[in-house]
């Protein structure tokens, strides 16, 4: 019975899916909207899946391509490598001290301050922990452009983090 | 190898992405270089803030069940649906084949009582001391014979050119039904022709008891409101020839 199956598989990763729709979306509603919705087509293709590959992989690439043609994701996502390259040169190197002493509600804000596609590969590879190749299946991307974005990513959040700590309340 | 070349693979040996000996090699130079070390250092706690910071949101309970739910219910749903397609004429070929199943099942039992209630009434007649009352070769001696004793009257085969012998005739009943029973000899055996009215023949569902497999050859047909048995412990061909004979005549 492949909807046994796919219970079996699809609800352990409920939470995990909520957070990254969460995160995607910055929306209550629309995250809840967007798991329904992810789970409604995943069951819906669960056929189409192929029994030995990554489970995990295939729904968040469903719950992300989902979210790339809803309203939200319309909007924000539309971003080149090139583009990205150039937001995250702008910021320098920070330095490894400050980073250090970066809370939780720091990074979270940095998080949300962050272009989606840079957002969506910190998560998938710190949140999630998956393999470059995982990453690769859900973004749809080689792994050569999952390690570049990566290194972006990661680039640009040390920016950000920085930013916060010159702005921040305490004047650093 | 120079550091630069070195940081390029830091990210790949914290996400644990760097082949076994580039990621012994770099731990080397971690251990010897204290700037490639603050970096990698750096970057292990950055990933560590972000999967901290990045666990944010929990789920309603409410979401949840409906998810559940919809998972639960969406292949019942589609079951239902095909439920409604398949499953109402199904039920009824199903309550049908079922009917007439039983009812054919029912006359396939009736049938079979009939016949063994007949084949035990050939038995006893052959087995008594008189098998028959009316000791005659001569159908126009038996036929009158009945008259007054059974309600009805039936006409009998000439058999000349035959092999067949009338020994005679005698009344029997099924189902409380009175009929005539003759008897017919073919070589050494002996044939029960047994004649009753249609109706009388049809409600011996009421004769309950068990029914027991006919040994004998059993060929029965309704005539003009009478229904004819021919019971006999002789070949189908010749119980056939014999109802033949019965059909034939008047």
């Amino acid at each position: 019975m492949p909807a046994a199956n796919f219970e079996e598989l699809a609800l352990p990763l409920f939470d995990q899916l909520y957070n990254f729709a969460r995160w995607l979306t910055q929306d209550a509603t629309e995250a809840e909207d967007l798991v329904q919705e992810t789970y409604a087509k995943a069951l819906r293709g669960f056929s189409g899946f192929q029994l030995g590959t990554n489970f995990r992989a295939w729904i968040f690439r469903i719950l992300r391509n989902t979210f790339l043609t809803s309203r939200t994701g319309l909007k924000s996502t539309a971003f080149e490598d090139e583009e990205m390259e150039a937001i995250a040169s702008t910021h320098p190197t920070p330095e490894a001290v400050l980073i250090q002493q970066a809370d939780r509600e720091m990074v979270q804000q940095v998080l949300t301050e962050m272009a989606i596609p840079f957002r969506e590969i910190l998560l998938l590879c710190e949140v999630e922990e998956m393999s470059y190749e995982e990453i690769a299946q859900v973004l749809a991307i080689p792994i050569g452009t999952v390690m570049s974005r990566l290194y972006r990513a990661r680039k640009a959040l040390r920016g950000l983090l920085l930013d916060k700590f010159k702005g921040g309340p305490n004047g650093m | 190898m120079a550091c630069d070349a070195w940081r390029e693979k830091l990210d790949a040996y914290v996400d644990g992405e760097l082949p076994l000996s580039d990621a012994a090699a770099l731990a080397k130079h971690l251990r010897e270089c204290t700037e490639c070390a603050g970096d990698a250092l750096e970057r292990v706690q950055m990933k560590r803030a972000v999967a901290v910071a990045g666990k944010r949101y929990q789920p309603s309970i409410q979401l949840r069940e409906k998810v559940q739910r919809s998972l639960a219910g969406r292949p019942r749903r589609a079951k239902v649906w095909v439920w409604r397609i398949v499953a109402l004429p199904a039920t009824l070929v199903l309550l049908l084949s079922l009917a007439v199943g039983l009812y054919v099942e029912r006359e396939s039992m009736h049938r079979q009582r009939v016949y063994s209630e007949l084949a035990d009434l050939h038995v006893a007649t052959l087995a008594s001391g008189s098998p028959v009352d009316v000791v005659s070769t001569d159908r126009h001696t038996v036929k009158p014979w009945f008259q007054g004793k059974i309600p009805f009257s039936f006409n009998l085969p000439e058999l000349q050119g035959t092999d067949f012998t009338l020994v005679g005739g005698r009344v029997s009943y099924l189902a409380q039904s009175p009929g005539a029973q003759l008897i017919y000899r073919l070589r050494q055996h002996e044939i029960s022709v047994f004649i009753f009215q249609d109706r009388g023949a049809e409600t011996v569902v009421s004769a309950s008891g068990p029914v027991s497999t006919v040994s004998f050859i059993v060929e029965s047909w309704t005539k003009n409101g009478l229904r004819y048995f021919v019971v006999g412990d002789v070949g189908a061909q010749d119980i056939a020839r014999l109802s033949q004979l019965f059909k034939d005549t008047g």
